[in-house]
């Protein structure tokens, strides 16, 4: 397990440092999908296999796929933007400053927070992590969450056919 | 064993969430800074499942699953924003983006 948290969470912080650093989107696309499949092996890690495959095949699959193809819609054969100065002043600058005391702050908190270990794998509920608990838990006790999700998904649907559909009316 | 300790994963969700606020602080291309807003969602969630498998409760994952459910429908809106600001305007900077109505 410590060998899976190292890789795998050096893996994330890899890949999310190249999604900032990268200098086209598409590089930033595959550092993201880097980062994702990393966090999917922590959810393995974590005994979570039915959100570790949501999570690949959710983000790794469908969302990433929605980036790519905009990506190529819109900004193939551009120059890549940000060769120039930006409008606000001191941006990285501060930008920087921040990040950095914001990942002090976190470590700091994360550190300092009494948990201690995680309770061994035998103390777990039987079937903790996979589908049928999953389902379960979903679909009894929060089953008013599951219904809103549908909604949301549906507003997202109309918003985007509001947005970008062809107005011929 | 550092692996075996919530505060590992702790510390690693809140460097994965400072990296995506970093990015969204400091980038300008909209597209980038979506991908930001990802890695910080997904630094949260990484959060609940670690609290999921200390507490041994199947909460934090419900949560994930909806914080997941949530992301994707932010990025289709996101990305339809996106696509008509590249039509309106072909601008790829958001500091040339500053008038509501245009």
């Amino acid at each position: 397990m410590t060998a899976v948290f190292w890789i795998a969470g050096i893996l994330a912080v890899a890949g999310a440092l190249g999604v900032i650093v990268a200098k086209t989107p598409v590089h930033s696309v595959i550092s993201l999908v880097v980062n994702i499949l990393a966090l999917a092996a922590l959810y393995l890690a974590l005994h979570a296999e039915f959100l570790a495959l949501i999570q690949v095949i959710v983000y790794a699959g469908a969302i990433m796929i929605l980036f790519l193809f905009v990506i190529a819609l819109l900004t193939a054969r551009k120059d890549p933007i940000e060769r120039t100065e930006g409008k606000l002043e001191g941006q990285r600058e501060l930008g920087l400053v921040t990040a950095v005391g914001g990942a002090v702050l976190m470590i700091a908190v994360a550190a300092s927070a009494g948990l201690g270990r995680m309770p061994a794998n035998e103390a777990l509920p039987s079937g903790f992590g996979s589908a049928a608990a999953f389902g379960r838990e979903l679909l009894t006790t929060h089953i008013f969450s599951f219904e809103l999700t549908a909604f949301v998904l549906l507003a997202a649907v109309i918003g985007v056919v509001v947005l970008v559909g062809r107005r011929q009316l | 064993m550092i692996g075996d300790m919530v505060q590992a994963y702790l510390a690693l969700s809140g460097i994965l969430f400072v990296i995506g606020a970093a990015g969204l602080m400091l980038r300008r291309s909209p597209l980038v800074m979506l991908m930001c807003v990802e890695i910080m969602l997904n630094a949260a969630n990484l959060a609940f499942v670690a609290f999921a498998r200390h507490l041994g409760n199947m909460e934090g994952h419900i949560f994930t699953f909806l914080v997941i459910t949530v992301a994707a429908a932010e990025v289709a809106i996101g990305l339809a924003i996106i696509v008509l600001l590249f039509r309106e305007r072909d601008a790829a900077d958001v500091d040339d983006v500053n008038t509501l109505r245009g």
